[in-house]
């Protein structure tokens, strides 16, 4: 929006305030991210000794190669990858057909109340825990990568958002492929999802994200070690840290377990790379995915 | 224009079984992930071992409810949760309310554009990857208290991960700082939509920049503050589990043990399967109520219909 402000004292006072304010909250948000950047750039000593603020001291990239060749963590990198790869596919497949037939109308499609409000139960109950272990160990998924990416196949707000969205496109166009005969399937991936190309990388992005972020799938139903996804692995490292400080621990372990900071922080670093990569295109979508949110149906 | 209505040829299974066939994928998953473990739910009833199964389980009535109630930990999970969650939905809201005025009265696009980036990213890193950084700074030796104590702020370091008076502060700063700038796009939105000519106006009435917020900006996206603040209700029990499981420790089992953190250590380390899920029963029902009440009152003051 642009506002015509003129030069007045109160003006550039409050000018100046505002824009101190904001780029205040941009540090803010940028800080932690900074500090373990560094961390993980700086020399052992210097980050034991808390010499490491927001940026690296006596640089030096050895907890990067060690990582390299650390058999563990590219296994656990390439697990998730695959999981994302496969989990995105089939989030993909199956957010688009079922939101397709969601969003008819009830005289053509009677049948889409009952379906809308099974998947809309099951999205506000969700799942006792418990029960759903047991459910995927009985379907014999347990230990293996399917576990993690079948039982959330069908991400249903994701569903309900695609939903909304091709419900708005406009209906001439489908009533013009309707009278040059096209079927179900073609009005679906000819018109349908064609046109919604911005909403469907928007759900898109948002199941990605959640396949590359999760660690609870992992730690719940993953035993082998070499089929743990990398937040998982991360997560194992760094919370057994923090419950054996806790307990009796002799300073040489201690010491020894301290000295990985910065290859920790290396870790993370490298576990949120793919995310700070892909962001800047993520963000054109979710600004414009979040208002397919308050779209009314 | 009814004759015509009625004319019409009702549709049957031969017109629709396409339709059929492309939810059937989609809901096969979810009625076994999701609908068959809800209604597993009812182990909370039974003396649940998983060697039996569902059906071979010993029902035991309401005695799990009667065990879970009799426990001191319960009041404090659930008084834990509510704490925690609500004063994050508090605060969250207000931040993300403030974060979106202050970029709508700030001038050079270029600014703007860097720093929404920059608030946005939070959200999208897992609170696995935040809370290993949180636990850094935070630490005994870490960024924070080597500030505090270089300027004299602090005698000696501040446990903020053990102490369970800062721990539920601790939770409840990061979530806001993780949350606060993606929760402001709803805001943002809403703030263009804000008609120019109301600004004009009190322009030429000589209204101050503040008086302008108070009396133009703030009221013109309160509907949208209600509507996020009704929907916020329904998670007032979600203290969540990512972040607190990912920072807790049990030196602070009394202030930052949550409900769902509860029932992951009771159902899978110490194997008590039927009185966890009743616990998650017992969450779930009252969430059930606040998302109805929270959804019936969204559609009355906003229209809000999620379907």
């Amino acid at each position: 929006m642009k506002v015509k402000r003129y030069k007045s004292l109160e003006n550039t006072v409050f000018d100046t305030v505002v824009m101190a304010l904001l780029v205040m909250m941009g540090l803010l948000c940028l800080l932690p991210l900074l500090h373990i950047i560094s961390l993980s750039l700086s020399s052992k000593t210097a980050a034991l000794a808390g010499r490491v603020y927001i940026w690296p001291v006596e640089w030096t990239v050895t907890p990067y190669k060690t990582l390299l060749q650390d058999a563990k963590f590219m296994q656990a990198m390439w697990v998730s990858v695959q999981r994302v790869v496969l989990g995105g596919l089939i989030n993909f497949v199956l957010t688009i057909c079922c939101a397709y037939p969601l969003s008819l109308e009830t005289r053509q499609f009677p049948a889409r109340r009952v379906y809308i409000w099974v998947f809309v139960f099951a999205m506000l109950f969700g799942a006792g825990i418990v029960p759903w272990y047991f459910v995927i160990q009985y379907t014999g998924l347990l230990d293996s990568i399917w576990a993690l990416v079948i039982p959330g196949g069908l991400p249903i707000y994701n569903t309900i958002l695609l939903m909304n969205f091709f419900r708005n496109e406009p209906a001439a166009i489908k009533e013009a492929a309707t009278i040059d005969g096209v079927d179900a399937f073609q009005m679906m991936t000819r018109i349908y999802v064609p046109l919604a190309m911005p909403a469907i990388a928007t759900v898109t992005v948002f199941s990605i994200v959640g396949h590359w972020n999760n660690f609870f799938d992992g730690l719940l139903l993953i035993n082998s070690p070499e089929k743990i996804p990398l937040q998982t692995y991360i997560q194992t490292l760094t919370n057994t840290n923090i419950v054996i400080t806790s307990s009796s621990m002799t300073e040489e372990e201690l010491a020894a377990m301290t000295s990985l900071k910065t290859f920790n922080a290396a870790k993370i670093v490298v576990a949120a790379l793919p995310i700070a990569i892909f962001y800047p295109f993520m963000q054109r979508f979710f600004v414009s995915g979040i208002s397919l949110g308050s779209v009314k149906g | 224009m009814q004759k015509l209505a009625l004319k019409r040829r009702k549709v049957t299974l031969k017109d629709t079984w396409p339709y059929h066939l492309l939810i059937l994928p989609g809901l096969l998953v979810v009625l076994i992930y999701t609908i068959i473990p809800f209604l597993g739910n009812v182990i909370a009833f039974q003396d649940f071992k998983p060697i039996m199964g569902f059906q071979r389980s010993e029902w035991v009535g309401l005695e799990n409810f009667r065990y879970m109630f009799s426990l001191k930990d319960t009041a404090k999970i659930f008084r834990n949760s509510l704490f925690i969650a609500s004063m994050k939905l508090l605060l969250s809201l207000i931040a993300s309310i403030f974060f979106a005025i202050v970029l709508h009265e700030a001038m050079g696009q270029k600014v703007k554009k860097c720093v929404q980036t920059i608030c946005f990213l939070p959200h999208f890193l897992s609170w696995v990857i935040l809370a290993t950084i949180f636990k850094n700074i935070f630490d005994d030796t870490g960024l924070v208290n080597t500030v505090l104590v270089k300027l004299g702020l602090a005698s000696q370091s501040v446990n903020f991960l053990g102490s369970n008076r800062w721990f539920p502060a601790l939770l409840i700063g990061t979530d806001v700082w993780k949350e606060f700038g993606y929760g402001s796009i709803i805001f943002i939105a809403a703030l263009s939509g804000i008609n120019p000519e109301l600004y004009e106006a009190a322009d030429i009435d000589g209204a101050s920049r503040l008086a302008k917020i108070w009396h133009i900006t703030l009221p013109g996206i309160l509907v949208t503050i209600v509507l996020v603040a009704t929907l916020n209700l329904s998670n007032i029990l979600n203290a969540g589990f990512d972040q607190v499981y990912n920072m807790y420790s049990p030196v602070v089992y009394e202030s930052g043990d949550i409900i769902d953190t509860y029932v992951y250590r009771m159902s899978f380390i110490n194997a008590q399967y039927s009185m966890a899920t009743a616990v998650g029963l017992l969450k779930s029902a009252v969430s059930f109520i606040l998302i109805t009440v929270s959804y019936f009152a969204a559609d009355r003051v906003a229209g809000y219909r999620l379907f």
